[in-house]
């Protein structure tokens, strides 16, 4: 589905990533794993084609993505970024509209549905402002936009990120259901414990690198994962 | 309304106050139009476009020029030139200012303002400093309602704002291009991030901002002047309503439109033509002092 190889990105001359391999085949979740600072979000940035590479190459589903969010976009590549990046000052509905905006327009109405019904509580309150949702509300409805561009991959960037630890949970049980309905995902998290959980495979990043890749389990089993995580 | 009456103020009947008010209120509707691209382009780009003035001196030009070389009715010229300024405003954001600012919102306020400049100056070379107006049977009619006698363009303004506003509202509340320029204004990331084109969404906005700006032109030139330099003292009330409502503020430009209209119109009654400026200067300094964010202004 994604494969990326010897990705090199950064900002101004600062080269934060320095040759990524990641792929993430159908079907699965991959969890990228990392400490603060280490560039998972840059990653996400640059599979999105918010930034543009410096080295190396993004394939999607068969095809090159040519580094602009909307060709990452109009191919299925949806990410749900750090922070949500809702739209405070529109409505849930709106919101989700917008999801739709550039894929998955045909489909809105029903899509919408789809929406509601993994999150009901957005659907009793389509009409609130969103930047007045609390926390956990703002993360499902950056995920339910998310759904309505129908993403053929979906990247979620800490979806745990300031959530209450029975939230956490909720949203860990939240990804598995997504994933067990066909969508693959990719997952990056802080959170090491429950995102190996929940992931067939994972890659570890450390200095621009991955430095640790495999199945959840036996990177798990690694002893060198204590080390890898605790690293910065 | 030539009124010479300079005594206190409570000696005017309740008529001339409420006609003066109605009038105010008239004229106010088609400084909000102005305001409206000023506040606009504020909102979603974040800075303030200093080819505004200009732009409108364009606007006025054009309809006064249609009407002397093909005698176009103002109001009819407007269905010409909304939508010739609006791909005007959308071209020149698209392929001049947004490819030239390179990225960096800062550097298109630094080009509108030699965009500003240079607009003025060319329509000084072409049309020389002089005033020019069209002069029609319109432009001193009155209507009367009522008690009050209410001049006939304003009225006719107040109706094409009402139009603009309207068709305004919609399409930003219904239309995906409108939804998505509300995006923009406040989530420049997460609009990407759901494909959402900046560069044709900052075009777009400034393609509004023009058009209304032709509307406003089409509006007043019935009952009033052209020279290059005319921009100048609407984008001084422009701005002064766009800070009364609120930085970015479409409602806001809307209400501080028609209540500036009202102020000027009652300080010229009060304090003489001359003076009427003054009823608008105080305003902008109490809004700064009392509210700065405006009566419909978000948070900085
Ligand atoms: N816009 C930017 N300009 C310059 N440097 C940046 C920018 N954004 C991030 N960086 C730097 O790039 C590095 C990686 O940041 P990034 O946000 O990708 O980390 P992260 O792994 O997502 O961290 P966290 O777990 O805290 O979210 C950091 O050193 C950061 O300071
Ligand atoms: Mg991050």
């Amino acid at each position: 589905m994604l494969d990326v190889k010897n990705l090199r990105t950064g900002y101004g001359g600062v080269e934060v990533l320095r040759g990524i391999d990641i792929t993430v085949g159908k079907g699965e979740i991959v969890a990228v794993l990392g400490a603060n600072g280490v560039g998972k979000t840059t990653l996400n940035k640059a599979l999105s084609g918010l930034l543009k590479l410096t080295g190396g190459s993004i394939t999607f589903d068969g095809k090159p993505l040519d580094g602009s969010p909307i060709a990452a976009v109009e191919a299925g590549l949806i990410q749900v970024p750090e922070g949500r990046k809702i739209f405070p000052n529109m409505s849930i509905l709106e919101n989700l509209e917008l999801g739709s905006y550039r894929r998955g327009r045909a489909n809105r109405a029903r899509n919408l549905e789809l929406v509601f019904s993994t999150f009901p509580k957005l659907r009793q309150r389509i009409e609130q402002m969103a930047g007045t949702l609390s926390g956990g509300e703002q993360q499902m409805l950056a995920i339910g936009r998310g759904m309505m561009a129908e993403p053929k991959l979906l990247i979620l960037d800490e979806p745990s990120l300031g959530l209450s630890p029975l939230l956490v949970e909720e949203m860990f049980d939240l990804v598995k259901r997504l994933n067990a309905e066909g969508l693959p995902i990719m997952l990056v998290e802080q959170n090491v414990v429950q995102s190996l959980e929940i992931a067939s495979r994972a890659y570890i990043i450390e200095n621009g690198l991955v430095t640790m890749s495999g199945t959840a389990a036996v990177i798990s089993a690694d002893p060198e994962l204590k080390r890898a995580y605790l690293g910065l | 309304m030539q009124r010479n009456w300079k005594s206190d103020w409570i000696m005017y009947s309740p008529i001339i106050l409420i006609e003066a008010m109605i009038n105010g209120l008239l004229t106010g509707s088609i400084y909000a139009l102005i305001a409206l691209g000023l506040t606009l382009v504020y909102g979603v780009l974040h800075i303030i476009n200093f080819a505004h003035g200009a732009t409108l001196a364009v606007a006025m030009f054009a309809v006064w020029g249609l009407n002397i070389a093909a005698g176009i009715d103002p109001y009819l010229s407007i269905l010409l030139l909304a939508p010739v300024f609006f791909a005007l405003g959308y071209g020149v954001q698209r392929f001049i200012i947004g490819p030239a600012a390179g990225g960096d919102d800062g550097n298109i306020l630094l080009i509108t303002l030699g965009l500003s400049i240079f607009i003025e100056n060319a329509l000084l070379a072409s049309f020389g400093s002089d005033t020019r107006a069209i002069t029609s049977d319109l432009s001193f009619s009155v209507v009367e309602l009522g008690p009050f006698l209410i001049s006939t363009p304003r009225l006719i303004g107040f109706a094409g704002s009402l139009i603009v506003t309207v068709i305004l509202w919609f399409v930003m509340t219904r239309t995906d291009a409108g939804k998505a320029i509300r995006a923009v204004a406040k989530e420049k990331l997460g609009a990407s991030l759901m494909g959402i084109n900046v560069a044709h969404v900052y075009a777009l906005t400034f393609g509004i901002g023009c058009a209304a700006l032709a509307v406003a032109a089409g509006l007043l030139m019935p009952s009033f002047y052209v020279n290059p330099r005319v921009g100048g003292a609407f984008v001084n009330i422009a701005f002064t309503i766009v800070v009364l409502g609120g930085m970015g503020s479409i409602p806001g430009a809307m209400i501080g439109g028609l209540l500036i209209g009202i102020v000027e119109s009652l300080s010229g009654l009060l304090l003489g033509e001359s003076l009427g400026q003054i009823g608008i200067f105080i305003i902008f300094i109490l809004v700064l002092l009392l509210k700065p964010t405006g009566l419909f202004g978000a948070k900085a």
